[in-house]
């Protein structure tokens, strides 16, 4: 990337972004003839490392960040944004600048031809802080990531700083590196080395530290050919995402657009096996191909073109040793579903606050191993999701063809059709059901509410008087969240929990929702839940507990208040102390 | 958990045949396998049952696959 004008990308096509150049630092490593060590390294600043880098910083905690660029995502790449990374991200003070950069849409349309054959609303409820999704380009969330590590002054970014080379065998502590990682990085001003205790592989799917520790990579490509388009035109398309079959415009199977802050628009056409990736991508081919789908009334300029194939891919496992894999560097899916960028957040989601407590001496170090244990299986979802979409919408043979001409044809005038239309299943985190952290509950609650593994929901309270949101009073710590009825004097229970969770280790803070006259509070602040719907989401009945881990997954719940000793196992559960059974 | 039913059900058996047989009269190779893709997915749903029609499709894997 260095050296050319960031503005005009490979093709010579102009993009109106205006990249970044962060500053190379000459590392003081280079000048010492001691080897530097750090606690935590993030390879990658792309928007996973940086959001972990984000994460820990607002937990405390100092990590180094190596990128072997100087700047933020070369081309929109990732776009649409789920509900939930944009919770993760809200803990970090990073998802507000990207709700009100980016486009939020919640409808979807799906059209066989001409014709639309139903369309879908992914949030049907009010009352969430979040969106369903917003679409906004990688280069914004990345520069908004960047900003956040600077203020938090936490984060020691190095850019240009290219990892080389990685050594696991430290001390004798043999390949699984009882002794840390040793990298070895390559910058302008010559090479140095960083010992780390852990290491994040946020380097992408060619990622470098991988292929060093030579592991392997494994799955399915799709033969496919997709063209993938930025254009920057005015028009008022509305904020919904629209998909085509069978295209009128497109001799290919299928079409996509997709509305992006400062009238940029996302066109994806499926060309098909056979098309030449070099041909396909110039723009004396592109134009007439968009032309025929925006309508030549429009004018428009490219931005960003790419014609790439899917793969399916994932490593065996996430961690090893010091060493833990997250983002496309762990796996990579197709990307109708947007289930790579938020799937990545996810990843960090859950591995932040394990390294953090670890760090901290709150936890056993057996605590890391649940990132595989719970990372893989939802890794293994999300390509379950996205290689059913892509087989839906590039048939392999006679039979699978028949049967989704069959699904188009009946979609539009039968509704349970539409059920099995396949334009891409929209990301939704993965529930961490029965992973060796969670306490799985006597289904009391008759399946109702969030399950054990499954994430916080939000719902609006008013704190204090003032209007929020339950989500921003969780989160990055242990939570027992506590449903009262207020008609019932609670003082005395509140004093006596507050007590006793603030002895557990790792601490656990009691956050209570009540319902009920307020004028009735206790003495200390309660969450009131002003539309009921804390108490209808989460199935609350007045004495249930819920015990949410620092990723907002709930880690045990009771529908009657717990002694002591239950709510202390399940915390002991939830941090991987083996002997809580 | 629901099991296939596979004593008789359909009410006018003879009827039924020829209906089916009827309804792909004048059609195309092609149509008739399009036909016959709408019917499986219609019955389908009117099973409902993914545990039946797993059974379903075992059963008629197993014959298929054994007579030919």
């Amino acid at each position: 990337m260095s050296g050319l004008d960031p503005a005009v990308n490979q093709k010579g096509i102009r993009q109106s972004y205006s990249y970044p150049k962060y500053p190379f630092r000459r590392p003081a490593a280079i000048d010492s003839d001691t080897v530097e060590r750090q606690r935590v390294v993030i390879v990658g600043a792309g928007s996973v490392g940086l959001a972990a880098a984000v994460e820990f910083a607002c937990l405390g905690i100092e990590t180094v960040v190596l990128d072997d660029d100087d700047t933020v995502s070369a081309g929109s790449r990732a776009i649409c944004w789920s509900k939930r990374t944009l919770e993760v991200l809200d803990r970090s003070g990073v998802a507000e600048p990207m709700v009100d950069k980016g486009v939020i849409w919640r409808q979807g349309r799906v059209y066989r031809g001409e014709r639309e054959i139903y369309n879908f609303d992914l949030l049907p409820e009010a009352g969430h802080k979040m969106p369903a999704f917003i679409n906004l380009q990688q280069y914004h969330t990345e520069e908004y990531l960047v900003d956040r590590a600077v203020t938090l002054g936490k984060t020691d970014l190095r850019w240009r700083n290219a990892v080389v080379d990685i050594y696991l065998d430290l001390d004798g502590g043999g390949l699984q590196g009882g002794g840390g990682a040793l990298l070895t990085v390559d910058t302008p001003d010559g090479r140095y080395q960083i010992r780390a205790d852990h290491v994040l592989a946020a380097d992408g799917v060619r990622s470098t530290l991988r292929r060093s520790m030579g592991l392997e990579f494994q799955g399915r490509t799709f033969e496919e050919r997709f063209l993938i388009t930025d254009i920057r035109m005015n028009a008022d398309f509305p904020m919904e995402r629209r998909f085509w079959f069978e295209p009128s415009f497109h001799a290919g199977q299928s079409a996509l657009l997709h509305r992006q802050p400062d009238n940029i628009y996302r066109i994806d056409l499926q060309l098909g096996p056979d098309a030449d990736p070099v041909e396909e991508s110039k723009p004396e081919r592109v134009i007439p191909r968009v032309g025929k789908m925006v309508g030549k009334d429009l004018d428009f300029d490219l931005e960003w073109i790419s014609v790439y194939t899917f793969t399916c891919r994932r490593m065996e496992r996430f961690r090893h040793g010091p060493v833990f894999f997250v983002g496309d560097a762990a796996h990579v899916v197709s990307p109708f579903g947007a289930r790579g960028g938020n799937g990545g957040i996810q990843d960090i989601d859950n591995l932040v606050w394990k390294l953090a407590l670890v760090l901290g001496g709150e936890a056993p170090a057996t605590l890391l191993d649940s990132y595989d244990a719970e990372r893989v299986p939802a890794a293994d979802e999300n390509i379950l999701n996205s290689t059913r979409s892509t087989d839906f919408m590039t048939p392999k043979n006679q039979v699978s063809a028949d049967f989704r001409h069959a699904v188009l044809s009946l979609a539009e005038t039968a509704p349970f059709a539409r059920t099995l239309v396949n334009s891409g299943r929209l990301s939704l985190p993965h529930v961490y059901a029965a992973t060796a952290l969670s306490t799985l509950d006597d289904d009391a609650f008759a399946g109702k509410g969030p399950v054990p593994g499954a994430p916080a929901l939000d719902a609006p309270v008013l704190f204090n008087g003032v209007e929020g949101w339950l989500l921003n009073h969780l989160g990055q710590r242990f939570v027992a969240l506590c449903f009262v009825d207020l008609e019932v004097l609670v003082d005395d229970w509140i004093e006596a929990w507050n007590k006793a969770l603030a002895d557990l280790t790792p601490s656990v803070d009691l956050v209570v929702v009540g319902r009920g006259d307020i004028a009735r509070r206790p003495s200390i602040a309660i969450l009131d839940d002003i539309a009921g719907q804390a108490f209808a989401r989460w199935a609350g009945e007045p004495g249930s507990v819920y015990l949410l881990r620092p990723d907002q997954h709930v880690a045990a719940r009771w529908l009657e208040r717990p002694t002591a000793p239950a709510l202390a196992a399940a915390l002991a559960r939830a941090i991987g102390r083996k002997e809580a059974g | 958990m629901g099991t296939l039913a596979i004593e008789p059900r359909i009410t006018r058996p003879d009827d039924f045949y020829e209906a089916l047989i009827k309804a792909h009269r004048g059609l195309s190779d092609e149509q008739s396998r399009q036909l016959n893709a709408r019917l499986i997915l219609v019955l389908a749903n009117q099973i409902g049952d993914f545990d039946v029609l797993e059974q379903a499709l075992d059963l008629a894997r197993e014959d298929g696959v054994a007579r030919d």
